[in-house]
């Protein structure tokens, strides 16, 4: 697959792909739908609804536990899931790849795994300034229960996370935590800079990628990341599923997030053995059919190409850059250009309230998400209470972006009239 | 003399009938939160703030020869608006006709997306404030 920096012009036909996604042929209030909320879900290709329809269809039954043919198909499918998983990822096992129910349900399992096992009264945990609210909270519970103290790598007026004095702030950490890709300001953050800072001093880093691996090639070896959380819906997959990715080192040494069925070997009332991973962190029935549709998305997407899907989408975003910076009175929030940039754009205009102008937006078949996105702390850090965030997929086209300015010229016109 | 709160609600659907494209109605809503009487700096404070996800709110209340005043304000033009259509409806009512009344303006005139998506604002619980208000309001006049 040719490397993104090598490709010059966009090498996929967008009005193709767009053709995969029967929701974008839909119309709101009358007008033809344009969406541009991928950063909170993106659609799903047909593909995907396909295998989730014929996996309920033909193999439906559960996992790990049937002696009978359904059983043993639908465990090989689900299995093989995650051998995909692992690939796209690269990681170095299958069995470092955990089934969730989203980036955030992965985060908790971490954090609560280091609260249990790692965290002791005075340590500290170490997160940046343009987190989402799920990779705040969780570790704040963890220092709440441990009594100890959550720091952050502050962002500078651009939205760039400054690293001047990281070393000096990863002092007492026992753990790194922070977005790939910011998921309000859209600015792609300097994981490798921070993973070799926190690795010289023997602290294990968790990476945030869920606005990441639907728009960059993501190797977490290359990396040399210790966790990594993703969610399926983000990635043109089905809601309710997401993974986690651990080292395997790190995963022996977390202790089991839930009980149940699955993660266990042995139960007696006196002691139960744990499963093995990375059955030890899949408590319960899993979600089967999520975990074939994530399989077929990652299909879809690899069929694209990374690669391919990034150039497009680099070279829409700088349409897009151009296109709203001559909108009269919107300023970005967040100055990253389109190479620095991974999907999100947001902004304001004038004083327009961002509730007003998604309202505006919504009546004219826009769907774009208004508010603090989840990032109260980065709102705060501008004094704004929140923008309008308009985020791309790689089935958006120059027309969607054409429609968005048109649509903030006219809300502009009825807001500020 | 003030209209009945159903006579109120019955003028803003007439008047959103006639009004015939969404751009329109925007317009009116928009229109009616600027004519709205300012509200006194006494009564926007923190405390009568009703927090939503996106936009906020303040809503106060007073009671006068029987009956209840409200004043608010939003800092979103849109929300401004409908919550000047609610000062306009149950403002100069008695409690008892202000807890009695049925709410289906916002309904009628295609607004409800405002009511369900609590997330987005506070506006159901605007509506639950005002009748509020109206209750204690109507205890504290029993007792005196």
């Amino acid at each position: 697959m040719p490397d993104s920096s090598t490709i010059m012009s966009p090498a996929l036909d967008i009005e193709v792909i767009r053709k995969d996604f029967p929701i974008l042929h839909r119309t709101v209030y009358g007008y033809p739908l344009v969406y541009l909320d991928n950063a909170a879900t993106t659609q799903k290709p047909e593909q995907v609804l396909r295998a989730m329809d014929d996996y309920y269809h033909t193999i439906n039954s559960n996992v790990h536990r049937g002696v009978h043919y359904l059983s043993q198909r639908a465990t090989e499918a689900y299995e093989a899931a995650r051998q995909k998983i692992a690939d796209f990822i690269n990681a170095r096992h299958n069995h470092e790849i955990i089934y969730t129910r989203g980036t955030t349900e992965a985060i908790n399992l971490v954090a609560a795994g280091f609260a249990r096992k790692i965290l002791r009264a005075g340590d500290s945990v170490l997160v940046s300034a343009v987190e989402h609210h799920s990779n705040i909270v969780p570790w704040q519970l963890a220092c709440e229960e441990r009594e100890a103290t959550l720091k952050v790598i502050p962002v500078d007026e651009n939205g760039v996370l400054v690293l001047e004095g990281l070393d000096r702030l990863l002092e007492g950490v026992k753990v790194v935590a922070f977005n790939y890709v910011s998921n309000s300001l859209g600015g792609i953050n300097p994981v490798r800079e921070i993973i070799q800072a926190a690795h010289s001093r023997g602290i294990p880093v968790v990476l945030d990628a869920a606005q990441a691996v639907q728009h960059l090639e993501v190797d977490v070896q290359d990396l040399d990341v210790d966790f990594l959380a993703f969610s399926s819906h983000k990635l043109y997959g089905p809601t309710g599923i997401g993974i986690l990715y651990g080292k395997e080192e790190w995963l022996h040494r977390l202790p089991p997030y839930q009980g149940g069925g699955e993660m266990i070997k042995t139960v007696t009332f006196e002691k139960t053995t744990y499963n093995d991973l990375p059955y030890k962190f899949e408590a319960g029935t899993p979600d089967m059919a999520g975990a074939i549709g994530l399989a077929a998305a990652i299909d879809y997407v690899q069929t694209l190409g990374l690669g391919n899907i990034h150039a497009a989408e680099m070279s829409l975003m700088s349409y897009a850059l151009d296109t709203l910076r001559g909108v009269e009175g919107l300023r970005l929030i967040g100055n990253a250009g389109a190479v620095d940039r991974a999907g999100v754009i947001s902004f304001l205009v004038g004083d327009i309230h961002p509730f007003d102008m998604g309202e505006v937006l919504d009546k004219q078949g826009i769907a774009v998400r208004t508010g603090h996105h989840c990032a109260q702390p980065v709102m705060d850090r501008y004094c704004i209470p929140g923008t309008v965030r308009a985020s791309l997929a790689i089935y958006n086209n120059r027309e969607d972006i054409d429609r968005l300015a048109a649509g903030i010229r006219k809300a502009a016109k009825l807001l500020l009239g | 003399m003030h209209m009945t709160i159903r006579g109120q609600q019955d003028e803003y659907i007439a008047d959103f009938e006639f009004l015939e494209n969404w751009d329109q109605r925007y317009e009116y809503i928009i229109d009616i939160g600027k004519k709205m009487p300012p509200m006194p700096a006494t009564s926007k404070v923190d405390q009568n703030i009703i927090k939503g996800c996106q936009s906020t709110v303040w809503l106060d209340a007073e009671f006068k020869n029987g009956k209840v005043y409200y004043v608010a304000d939003s800092n979103t033009q849109i929300i401004k608006g409908v919550v000047a259509m609610f000062v306009e409806v149950f403002s100069g009512h008695t409690p008892k006709e202000v807890l009695d009344a049925p709410v289906y303006f916002v309904e009628k005139i295609g607004l409800q997306s405002y009511l369900t998506s609590n997330r987005s604002n506070g506006l159901v619980a605007m509506l639950k404030q005002i009748k509020l208000y109206a209750l204690a309001f109507q205890s504290k006049s029993m007792q005196s």
